[in-house]
């Protein structure tokens, strides 16, 4: 009974916590009004050493101790303005995460601004995610970073969980608290795994150029360097001439052009997205020519870094409402 | 934009909480904290804390493990049952100061986590208030200031868990943190009502008492006394002061002799209680800060007018408070020099009272007053003729008289040494005229007392205790007869200083020498006064004084006052804070594009590092996002024609350009 009580307004305090602070998408100003404040633990025993130690003054009329109980008062109540002014006016801004495989861990990043001229210490960051709080020191005038790991379970986008910033400095009487709730994920591609060697790709009719090394290739020209090229590849001798970076291609008569195919891939559909994850990344590190084909989506054949993160998106994002 | 390096905190068990930095620091607060203490308790625990310091200290620097739980009870149970055998209790003042000592160096050998450095650093502060109890002076406020600094700035560290704080910051913060809650503190002690205490139990005695009046007379006792100049109280005028002649201060009233020494007997406490008394001439009103004496009267001018709250005039019409004096207290009294006592309705009782003498010994003496009761001549007379005699015949005033034994010592003291302090005259001459049949009693107090040039307040020291007596005459009452002014006219006039010659073994205060230290040491008990008077009296009978004159009648209005200026303080220091936590704009608007600029680019995952000048981040911008080549070449190319040449160049096309530049992030675009 106490017990649902108190789940219900659990439930209702989230609710209105997370109408006070929504999502947002740029960097969040800590403002007044947004930080909550409460005694912690220590600061009710330290009340309670308080009212003992001023029972104690009255018994004794000692003059020296009421001004001992009663500077330390004033210090406990001023020190709680004191944990108020070390969160506000922070803004908290979040780096775009780096994409990882399903199964791995998601580091968030976190920057902690200080627009103003106090030194902030021992800002904390929680969350259930983290096996310990994280605490930063932000300079005035600066900034500190703070990395939130974050265990990817499913491929997609993975939000950036709702922070929360504590801070109890300076007595660690009063606890004051803030959200940080910034629209920042991340993208989860799917977990590499399946068993299936990639595509005959033998067959075919294309001559299409490739810089693959595989087999005896004749060279067949130089073209730009593009992001994304191996470095092996780039024609060092031109460099210095031009003053541009060109790779060398090679034509392979043999090269036909790869389909990695959802039909093709064996399974539910998250262990075909699987098995065509690990093959776009066997098929880039072959350096292949490979197009995706997906219910609903082609991705046409091309090569490089570049397309093979492309079709990762892709795959990762299959299925999923925000197809961008 | 600067980037701090944090710190991960380890809290796992297996890990100390402190690193080694603190915890030496936490060591060193508890030493300077216990210091005071370490001088009072008995040396066995003195020892035994230090051993644990060291202890701890020693294994802090060479990191050695805490000791396992059960070693760590089996030191806290000895430490327990050591203090219970040494003092037989374990509470008091005493016992409890020694328990507390070890108690709280052993916590530190289980101070692994947040909360135990807490409770550590809360009791270091408790221990403060123990201080207090062995004294007030103003050493004690300024070590008061100093430990509760420290203990604050440890109190910071503690609370600092990715390492230790540097001192500077620590010391800054925390002196911060005390000058803000000061104001509260004051509005505190002025304003939260004090009630007077003790509420369960009085302080042990002699924590603050001094040397003083004692509850019996033998010789030796007054002269003792004046070899100390410590302060006994201090006297503001507020009518101009009584002469030499007036400045007796009344303390106990002795009745009862048995031969060795003067008590109260019973007499000062029956029933009904003061004495009939008529006040004429002039009032003296002032107002006396006592030092604590740990005994139960109240010195006044002779004789009391006004009777303070808690206070009583017993029947010898001295000034009895109900609880002994253990605190320094500011007084407001009224007296009337010109009074006579029970010269209408003497009690019957008393006067037969003061007519007992022992039944035998001091023959002498009894011979010489018998002869004068045989002369045919009235009370008056025979008073007179014992004060002649005391003039005229050789006696002598000094500190160091000749031992007269137990025995037939007054008789000694009349004829054969003739030479005796106060307390000597006055008990031979009350004896004198209880052998004529005259009723005689001593009074003990101070006679005099010394004016601080430097301000207008008289101080009273043990030097001036005075005895003298009273006799009983008809249609006058009782009246103060002092034979040592017989004897020492000096000693009225100008103090025990100007009445003793230079070899008697007066202390260096008490002499008045007038020479440099001397005007030190009156400048200082100047600061003493002032302390003792407005900050250690400061009690319910000044807080009613004080905000009677503020206007602040009742406690309803105290306490309205009282939430309503802290509450006004607090919110002005809020204020205060956030002004200061209020973020700057850079005033520059070039910096501002600037910062604008690589805002938009953090806010695309670009970041530009702490050291990356703006020509290397812009490339480094180009290189990873090529469609930004343009906006952010010449981005780049304004800001540091801005920056760095020395022409002048107009920051509006940079503004613009930062403004119209919006990237999308790679991500999702």
């Amino acid at each position: 009974m106490i017990g649902a009580l108190r789940q219900r307004l659990k439930t209702r305090v989230v609710r209105w916590m997370d109408r006070r602070n929504p999502v947002q998408d740029g960097p969040v100003d800590i403002k007044r009004s947004k930080i909550y404040i409460l005694p912690t633990r220590a600061g009710f025993y330290f009340g309670l050493l308080l009212f003992v130690m001023l029972v104690g003054c009255m018994n004794y009329s000692n003059s020296l101790g009421f001004a001992l109980t009663f500077l330390l008062a004033g210090m406990a109540l001023v020190g709680m303005h004191h944990t108020h002014g070390n969160l506000v006016n922070l803004q908290v801004r979040a780096r775009q995460p780096q994409a990882v495989y399903a199964g791995q861990q998601m580091r968030f990043t976190l920057l902690l601004t200080n627009p103003t001229r106090l030194t902030r210490l021992a800002v904390k960051l929680d969350h259930p995610d983290l096996e310990e709080p994280v605490f930063a020191d932000v300079p005035a005038a600066g900034e500190a970073v703070i990395v939130l790991p974050v265990q990817a379970l499913r491929r997609g986008r993975l939000a950036l969980p709702r922070v929360r910033l504590y801070t109890s400095f300076p007595m660690g009487l009063f606890r004051a608290w803030c959200f940080a709730p910034l629209a920042m994920s991340g993208l989860v591609y799917p977990r590499p795994w399946g068993a299936m060697p990639l595509p005959d790709h033998s067959a075919g009719d294309s001559t299409g150029l490739s810089n693959a090394h595989a087999g005896r290739e004749d060279f067949a020209g130089l073209r730009r360097y593009e992001r994304g090229d191996p470095a092996h590849l780039i024609h060092w001798k031109t460099y210095p001439r031009t003053g541009q970076l060109m790779v060398k291609q090679f034509a392979d008569p043999r090269q036909r052009e790869l389909w990695l195919d959802w039909n093709a891939a064996p399974g539910d559909p998250e262990m075909r997205l699987s098995q065509l994850c690990s093959w776009v990344l066997e098929a880039e590190r072959l350096g292949l020519v490979f197009g995706l084909t997906l219910p609903g989506q082609t991705l046409q054949p091309a090569e490089g870094a570049g397309h093979a993160q492309r079709c990762l998106q892709a795959l990762a994002l299959y299925g999923q409402d925000d197809v961008s | 934009m600067r980037s701090a390096a944090f710190r991960p905190w380890r809290s796992t068990g297996r890990t100390m909480f402190l690193d080694q930095t603190q915890r030496l620091r936490l060591i060193g607060i508890l030493l300077i904290v216990l210091l005071p203490h370490f001088l009072r308790v008995p040396v066995w625990v003195s020892l035994f804390a230090g051993a644990i310091l060291l202890w701890q200290t020693i294994g802090t620097l060479r990191a050695w493990p805490q000791p396992g739980k059960y070693f760590r009870a089996a030191l806290a149970m000895m430490a327990f049952a050591a203090v219970y055998l040494a003092f037989g209790r374990v509470d008091g003042q005493h016992a409890g100061v020694a328990l507390l000592m070890l108690m709280m160096t052993l916590k530190l050998a289980e101070t692994n986590a947040h909360r135990d450095v807490m409770m550590l650093l809360a009791l270091s502060y408790f221990v403060l208030i123990t201080h207090f109890l062995f004294s007030q002076e103003i050493v004690m406020a300024l070590f008061l200031i100093l430990a509760c600094w420290l203990i604050t700035a440890a109190f910071l560290d503690a609370n600092h868990p990715s390492g230790a704080l540097p001192a500077r910051v620590m010391g800054r913060r925390a002196g911060l943190l005390m000058l803000h809650g000061l104001p509260v503190a004051i509005l505190l002690f002025v304003l939260f009502p004090r009630i007077p205490g003790p509420i369960w139990g009085a302080p042990s005695a002699g924590a603050n008492a001094r040397t003083g009046l004692s509850d019996t007379m033998a010789p030796g006792m007054i002269s003792n006394l004046a070899q100390s100049d410590e302060v006994a109280f201090r006297v503001r005028f507020d009518t101009p002061p009584p002469g030499p002649q007036q400045l007796y201060w009344r303390g106990p009233v002795f009745w009862q002799f048995n031969g060795r020494s003067w008590s109260e007997g019973w007499a000062n406490r029956i029933q009904p209680g003061p004495p009939e008394r008529r006040y004429s001439g002039e009032p003296a009103r002032y107002s006396v800060t006592y030092e604590p004496h740990g005994q139960d009267w109240l010195l006044a001018l002779d004789l009391a007018e006004s009777i303070p709250d808690g206070a009583y005039m017993d029947a010898a019409g001295s000034l009895r408070v109900r609880k002994p004096q253990y605190e320094r207290e500011l007084l407001k009294l009224v007296s009337y020099p010109q009074h006579n006592v029970e010269a209408q309705q003497p009690n019957r009782s008393l006067l037969d009272y003061a007519r007992r003498l022992p039944a035998d010994g001091n023959n002498r003496s009894r011979d010489l007053a018998g002869d004068w009761r045989r002369a045919g001549i009235d009370d008056a007379a025979i008073v007179d003729r014992a004060l002649t005699m005391f003039r005229q015949q050789p006696f002598r005033y000094t500190l160091q008289p000749r031992t007269t034994g137990v025995q037939n010592r007054i008789d000694r003291f009349l004829f054969d040494t003739r030479e005796g302090f106060c307390e000597h005259y006055a008990e031979a001459f009350t004896f004198l005229m209880r052998a004529a049949g005259i009723p005689a009693r001593v009074v003990t107090g101070y006679q005099g007392g010394e004016f601080n040039d430097l301000s207008d307040y008289m101080i009273v020291r043990a030097s001036d205790a005075h005895a003298w007596s009273e006799v009983w005459l008809p249609r006058r009452g009782w009246v103060r007869i002092d034979p040592t002014s017989a004897v020492s006219p000096e000693r009225i006039e100008r103090g025990v200083s100007g009445a003793l010659g230079a070899d008697e073994p007066l202390p260096y205060l008490a002499r008045r020498s007038g020479d440099l230290l001397y005007r030190l040491q009156m400048r200082w008990d100047l600061v003493n006064a002032r302390w003792n008077g407005w900050f250690l009296s400061y009690g319910p009978e000044l807080q009613r004084d004080f905000l009677a004159a503020m206007g602040l009648i009742n406690l309803r209005a105290t306490l309205l006052a009282l939430t309503g200026l802290l509450a006004l303080f607090l919110g002005l220091l809020g204020i205060l804070l956030l002004w200061q936590a209020r973020p700057r704009r850079n005033s520059d608007p070039a910096q501002r594009a600037w910062e604008q600029f690589c805002a938009k680019l953090a806010g695309i995952g670009l970041v530009r590092a702490r050291q990356e000048g703006p020509r290397d981040f812009g490339e480094r911008v180009v290189q990873s996002r090529p469609e930004l080549q343009s906006a952010v070449r010449r981005i780049v190319a304004l800001y540091v024609a801005l920056r760095y040449s020395n022409r002048t160049h107009d920051h509006r096309a940079l503004a613009q350009a930062v403004r119209q530049f919006r990237p999308r992030s790679a991500a999702r675009s």
